[in-house]
């Protein structure tokens, strides 16, 4: 008898412990921040904030770090739930503020959203994703109208008039067929050539910004002046991918307009050119972030690689990406310098959409006016993160002073220039389709510069192989 | 009397069925269901456009004919049999040379336990964390090229993962030091399941070590031998982390090292799972024509052997 009963248990607790691991998905684990005292002594700024109607936590969908610290360091009446990470959340008034990270390597950000937009309106109040943010590559596919999983910013109360100092394009990109805005941004993210100052005066005899725009002010000057800094053994770009995002953003026809599919003229050229650089021994294939040569670029003196006379980029990445604050990079002594380049580009930003559904419409609406269009929160940001902010006013004004003057940069104000550029970009080109069809073309095409394919006609085939796997629905404008 | 009996026995019987039920259910909900969901599926067109949801459409064979017409199935059917070929064939040799040595008592091998350990070790290793640790090895400017450069054997630093066949053999070679350990065991088990007085008679016969290897050893550890090629061959054929990984899932360069997995793993992309369903269908004939295969040659000689 006590045996059968050991084995009762024995199996009912083996079915029952198999069970538990099966179901039991109740706890959805934001990273939340129980037992943080609430001081009702700070409230949201301008807002009514908390009616008694909206929910008590706010949900944010981010892929790192970056939003977190802008809206924990410059939103008003934000407290910190842990002092040294502000992805842990925190409060704002009596609202529970969560951020719930997903990297975006691999396309896990995008699962993430697509996984929990589309129902986010039924689930429960606490729960309810109420902002959630996306990049340019894909941010059409997010503002669609059909789809409808960002609230148009008039559904917030946000009008045309509060968003006039930004800049059109930031406006352009989350813009829906119908007109209707479903985003901002509070950056802007135009973008220059950066060259390594030394170098630019050894070859180039100059490193002022506009006497070197002289030698790279189109891509057949980029190439000759290619020849001249080889000749010294200098590559003038550090990898092919690095130029392909000035050429994507300069083509006259997106990849798919109209039903139709087009491999646009400039990026051909982007193959011709970059082919013949190649080749010649110019630049390399190296990934970014990850190359050996792209990276060894950033150091004075290069270990195994060969120095770099040129990155392409916006603020953002000479200020975070180029390593200012490590010892030996050319960053940390200043050393870079910022000219437009060939053809004019932006690269990144992150815009800020109202999570359809949110229960917190109030809370999200002052977020977003705050900062995407609060001078004084703008111009902070500015000047703690020197990131390079969407609004024509505070950007004036930091050129206009030595406030804007850059030590990575040698002591150079980019603003005005990047102020400039930001008028220029030009945003009708873009289609839901890009961010695939760009990768799958510079994996495709690094094979062909290595000479893996043997002609073009190949390459182009196999990219049309690769963009059919990733949108089945192109298949029929492919053929 | 009898009927007591009786009872017990089913009431054991019982139990048993009750300590098989985490075996059932897991199985059921992990792998029965999706493996009908899969083919059902692959009669759908079934994917995300974005946001927008396409299908589920019923469309037949569509998609069954689209992977036979349109896609490189053969070609990536053939590099996963080449890369699965670049690993086997050295695997087999040297398991079964470490398999004789180890079943040989008249070697007296010291330390055979530590040796059947520690080949064994790698097959314990995540293979994306191997794949990740030889990318990082054979990287452009990683510590193998800089040590060719800098011992002179280069001039300059090779590029492994621009190369087709670097990339192929680095992928074989990954799979036959994961996998070595492994079939030298069942090798070796083979091999001492074989009558000792086969090889005695031989050795009184004056067969030298080679004639007993070629002669005994061998023909009769056929059905073992046909065993491990086949499940290797089945595995091979589902090959992907280690590449996937390697190649950061493009296969590159060129889609050579492109196995079949990766590709079903391109259309998981846009969620479209019925051409990866379709292509999944595939992969369960041919590895169960394979199964079959291994069914008939070994189930027969068992039962000879019981007789």
């Amino acid at each position: 008898m006590k045996k059968k009963v050991l084995s009762a248990l024995l199996a009912s607790a083996m079915v029952a412990s198999m069970m538990a691991g099966c179901g039991g998905n109740t706890t959805n684990t934001p990273a939340s921040s129980a037992g943080q005292p609430s001081s009702q002594a700070v409230q949201p700024s301008s807002a009514a904030g908390n009616d008694a109607a909206e929910g008590k936590v706010l949900n944010i969908q981010v892929w790192n770090e970056e939003f977190a610290n802008r809206l924990a360091d410059h939103y008003p009446g934000f407290e910190k739930a842990d002092p040294k990470d502000a992805t842990k959340g925190g409060k704002i008034g009596d609202v529970t503020v969560n951020f719930i990270v997903t990297a975006n390597k691999g396309n896990a950000y995008q699962d993430q959203l697509d996984a929990v937009l589309p129902g986010n309106a039924s689930l429960e109040a606490d729960k309810k994703t109420d902002i959630f943010l996306v990049e340019a590559d894909y941010a059409l596919k997010y503002v669609d109208a059909d789809v409808n999983v960002a609230m148009p910013l008039s559904e917030l109360g946000i009008s045309d008039a509060d968003l006039s100092k930004q800049y059109q394009y930031t406006k352009d990109i989350v813009t829906d067929a119908n007109g209707a805005l479903r985003g901002a941004s509070w950056q802007a993210c135009s973008a220059g050539l950066i060259y390594n100052r030394e170098m630019a005066k050894e070859v180039l005899g100059t490193d002022e910004p506009a006497k070197v725009q002289e030698f790279v002010k189109d891509w057949k000057t980029f190439n000759d002046t290619a020849a001249k800094l080889g000749e010294k053994g200098y590559l003038i770009e550090a990898s092919v991918n690095d130029s392909f995002r000035v050429y994507s953003n300069n083509v006259t026809t997106p990849w798919v307009k109209d039903g139709k599919f087009t491999i646009d003229d400039n990026i051909m050229k982007w193959v011709d050119d970059s082919k013949v650089l190649y080749d010649a021994g110019y630049t390399t294939t190296d990934p970014l972030w990850d190359g050996s040569t792209w990276k060894g670029g950033f150091q004075s003196n290069p270990k195994d690689t060969k120095k770099v006379f040129a990155y392409f980029g916006p603020a953002w990445f000479f200020n975070f990406s180029m390593g200012a604050d490590t010892e030996g990079t050319i960053a940390n002594q200043g050393g870079w310098g910022l000219t437009t380049g060939p053809q004019g580009f932006f690269w990144g930003g992150t815009w800020i959409c109202a999570a359809q559904g949110t229960d917190n419409p109030t809370l999200v609406k002052d977020i977003i006016l705050t900062m995407t269009t609060d001078n004084a929160v703008m111009k902070e940001i500015a000047q703690k993160d020197s990131d390079c902010v969407n609004n024509k006013e505070v950007l004036k004004e930091l050129a206009s002073d030595a406030s804007g003057n850059l030590a990575i940069l040698g002591g150079q104000n980019p603003y005005e220039m990047l102020a400039k550029g930001a008028e220029l970009v030009d945003m009708s080109k873009t289609s839901p389709y890009d961010q695939g069809c760009n990768e799958s073309f510079q994996t495709v095409f690094k094979d062909y510069f290595e000479g893996k394919y043997k002609t073009k006609d190949e390459a182009v085939a196999a990219f049309k192989t690769a963009v059919g796997e990733k949108y089945p629905d192109l298949k029929e404008m492919l053929k | 009397m009898s009927k007591v009996k009786r009872g017990k026995v089913v009431r054991y019987n019982r139990w048993g069925y009750i300590f098989l039920i985490p075996f059932m259910v897991t199985f059921i909900i992990f792998q029965l269901i999706p493996l009908c969901t899969t083919i059902y599926y692959s009669f759908f067109e079934n994917y995300m456009a974005g946001l927008k949801q396409i299908g589920p459409t019923f469309i037949g064979l569509e998609n069954y004919k689209t992977l036979i017409t349109e896609g490189d199935l053969g070609k990536y059917f053939s590099n996963t049999l080449i890369v699965w070929l670049i690993g086997f064939v050295p695997q087999i040799v040297l398991s079964l040379l470490l398999g004789a040595w180890f079943s040989d008592p008249s070697l007296r091998l010291k330390g055979q336990r530590f040796f059947k350990t520690v080949i064994y070790l790698p097959n314990l290793i995540m293979a994306s964390a191997f794949s990740m640790l030889f990318f990082t090895l054979f990287a452009d400017a990683g510590p193998i090229n800089s040590m060719l450069v800098q011992a002179g054997i280069l001039s300059e630093p090779f590029k492994f993962f621009s190369s087709i066949s670097a990339t192929r053999i680095l992928i074989g070679f990954m799979n036959f030091v994961m996998w070595f350990g492994n079939t030298t065991i069942l090798l070796m088990a083979g091999m001492m399941g074989i009558d000792p007085s086969l090889f005695e008679a031989a050795e009184v016969d004056g067969a030298t070590p080679r004639q007993i290897f070629w002669k005994i050893t061998l023909p009769l550890l056929r059905p073992i031998l046909v065993y491990v090629l086949i499940t290797s061959l089945i595995g091979g054929l589902q090959m992907f982390d280690v590449p996937q990984i390697l190649t950061d899932g493009a296969g590159s360069p060129v889609r050579s090292s492109m196995t079949l997995i990766m590709y079903l793993n391109k259309h998981l992309y846009s969620k479209n799972f019925g051409m990866a369903g379709a292509l999944s269908v595939y992969l369960f004939i041919l590895t169960g024509i394979l199964s079959f295969i291994v069914f008939k040659l070994t189930g027969p000689k068992k039962e000879k052997k019981e007789k």
